[in-house]
């Protein structure tokens, strides 16, 4: 009887198994299938196993559908963005979690209450100020720049390193400052390197949040060529010479770096997960 | 000099708050008690833009449209989320295989899922979830095109995004359950439901209320779920609070209007944060 009942909850547990992979894996294993089938299908058609496979909508995509150029957009900004991002905040974190200073609880104070406000509910003065930015007098709207810079301030990538900072023995810190070392030498050669873990998890968590944005570049850019991946996307649906399999596998290929990069630094994305449990 | 130092490090990250966060703050403020005109001076409006959002009907659709999404988007991702973790909990590599595979859609950008869930969900037999509905001898269903499913489809694509999170964060609370507890309760005759309900759910309110609460926070800001499948129709079904500002910004330029009722929403979740604040003090403690 016992022997049954056992392996009914076993059947159970596999039968849950496969309906979260069906749910949660098999809507992008339908997309990756459907880009590689020949014969062009009709739209909302997603197909288990491909006919004729080949790479022609890929092709397609690059040649006709000029992929290349909002994949150079969303790799320029990506890449700059993630780079500028980690490193103000590294810099930052630095001082908040070594140095001793009046105003520090105010700043940290500062950098928490941009937490708590949403980049959406500032879409509208954002706008206006980026299309004359103060003191500077200058635009950033329909630039690089425009969709980059509002990104390089992160509250959570700043309290996620002050954290790992603050660990790190003050005795390591001081030889190296009875060496001889500068302060930046000590920000670079000591600080930094011990806390690469953080480093990678900021840096996951700084491209997934730079790859997912939408309302930002949408108010930064009316031009096309400026565009986006996932900002063009919802063009390229529209265009007629653009066939459903080539669709697909354009919403393929601008979700592969995303995927890619958080498949590898799984490690350092799962400890940023628990952090961002009790984020702001 | 050396008081100067951590300041130093600090002006990057300082300049870049204050040019993208706390300048646009003020100047939303600011439009908010004015109407931007473009060829003359703007025209203050004193709380006029806060007068017509009290009396703006479309504006309390969609704030009711963003209620009902947050609130059944927030408890089903935490349900479902609060069921897997309790199947997809522990050590074993294909329960870890099955944790990684399913956060596919949590880390795809939100407008990429977007065209996924308009490809899923098309509007004729074609579509993969009509498809699946006719084995079942279910008839051809609208989704995103039918005004009375649009939201609910969108409410889905939510939850889909949702619950891998909401799973890896109650696994990672229930690893935290003392075991001798489970023990305790078995050899007391306990049966599985039993210990779910007085061991494991009191261990776990915390991280319950912080998903929950988290969750209700950031909710209320949806803009790109809505925007990218269904840009608020049919016929207003699906319209948020942020695809309404937003149209009354970049449709109608009245900036005055929209930064009024982006500042009533940032007050809102400003409050809402406060009180997750204060709460998650007293819990920590």
């Amino acid at each position: 009887m016992r022997g049954t009942s056992s392996a009914a909850t076993e059947a159970g547990r596999w039968l849950v198994y496969a309906l979260v992979l069906l749910v949660f894996v098999g809507p992008f294993w339908g997309m990756v299938m459907t880009a590689f089938n020949g014969p062009t299908v009709r739209p909302g058609v997603l197909l288990l196993w491909p006919s004729d496979p080949t790479v022609e909508h890929f092709r397609f995509a690059f040649t006709q559908g000029h992929v290349w150029r909002y994949l150079l957009n969303s790799g320029v900004v990506v890449a700059f963005g993630t780079v500028l991002q980690v490193f103000v905040s590294a810099l930052a974190a630095y001082a908040l979690a070594r140095k001793r200073f009046t105003g520090a609880a105010l700043v940290s104070l500062a950098i928490l209450s941009t937490m708590m406000m949403p980049e959406e509910v500032i879409a509208i003065p954002l706008y206006i100020v980026l299309g004359k930015l103060p003191l500077l007098n200058v635009s950033l709207l329909n630039s690089y720049l425009g969709m980059i810079l509002p990104l390089v301030g992160w509250g959570f990538s700043i309290f996620v390193l002050t954290e790992f900072m603050r660990a790190i023995p003050v005795e390591l810190e001081e030889a190296a400052r009875i060496d001889g070392a500068s302060e930046l030498q000590v920000f670079f050669w000591i600080i930094l390197p011990l806390v690469r873990p953080a480093l990678a998890t900021v840096t996951v968590f700084g491209f997934l949040m730079i790859w997912d944005q939408y309302l930002l570049p949408l108010i930064v850019t009316n031009r096309e060529e400026l565009y986006t991946l996932p900002v063009v996307l919802s063009t390229l649906r529209s265009d007629e010479t653009i066939r459903p399999n080539v669709f697909i596998a354009i919403t393929l290929l601008a979700m592969l770096p995303s995927i890619a990069m958080y498949l590898a630094l799984q490690k350092a994305f799962n400890r940023g997960l628990l952090a961002g449990a009790v984020k702001g | 000099m050396r008081r100067l130092i951590p300041w130093l490090f600090l002006t990057p990250a300082l300049s870049a708050f204050a040019w993208f966060k706390f300048i646009p703050m003020l100047k939303g403020l600011e439009l908010s008690f004015y109407k931007v005109n473009f060829a003359t001076e703007h025209e203050w409006v004193g709380l006029g833009n806060f007068a017509r959002a009290a009396s703006d009907g479309a504006l309390h659709a969609a704030a009711f449209n963003t209620t009902l999404y947050v609130v059944v988007t927030v408890l089903a991702s935490a349900f479902i989320g609060f069921l897997l973790a309790l199947a997809l909990e522990g050590p074993a590599r294909h329960l870890a295989f099955i944790r990684t595979a399913m956060f596919m859609p949590a880390v795809t950008s939100t407008a990429i899922l977007a065209e996924i869930w308009r490809i899923l969900f098309f509007p004729t037999r074609d579509g993969v979830v009509n498809g699946m509905l006719s084995w079942a001898g279910v008839g051809e269903q609208g989704f995103l095109a039918d005004p009375g499913q649009a939201l609910g489809t969108l409410m889905l694509l939510h939850i889909w995004k949702a619950v891998p999170y909401d799973t890896v964060i109650f696994v990672a609370g229930l690893s935290t359950v003392n075991r001798e507890l489970y023990d305790a309760a078995s050899i007391d005759g306990a049966g599985w439901l039993a210990r779910l309900r007085h061991v494991t759910l009191p261990a776990l309110l915390p991280t319950i209320a912080i998903v929950l609460l988290l969750g209700l926070i950031r909710g209320f800001r949806v803009f790109t779920e809505v925007y990218a499948t269904t840009g608020g129709g049919p016929a207003g079904a699906t319209e948020v609070i942020m695809t309404h500002v937003y149209k009354i910004g970049f449709d109608q330029f009245d900036y005055g209007y929209a930064s009024a009722v982006s500042f009533l929403l940032f007050t809102f979740t400003m409050v809402l944060t406060l009180v997750y604040l204060a709460w998650h003090r007293r819990i920590l403690r």
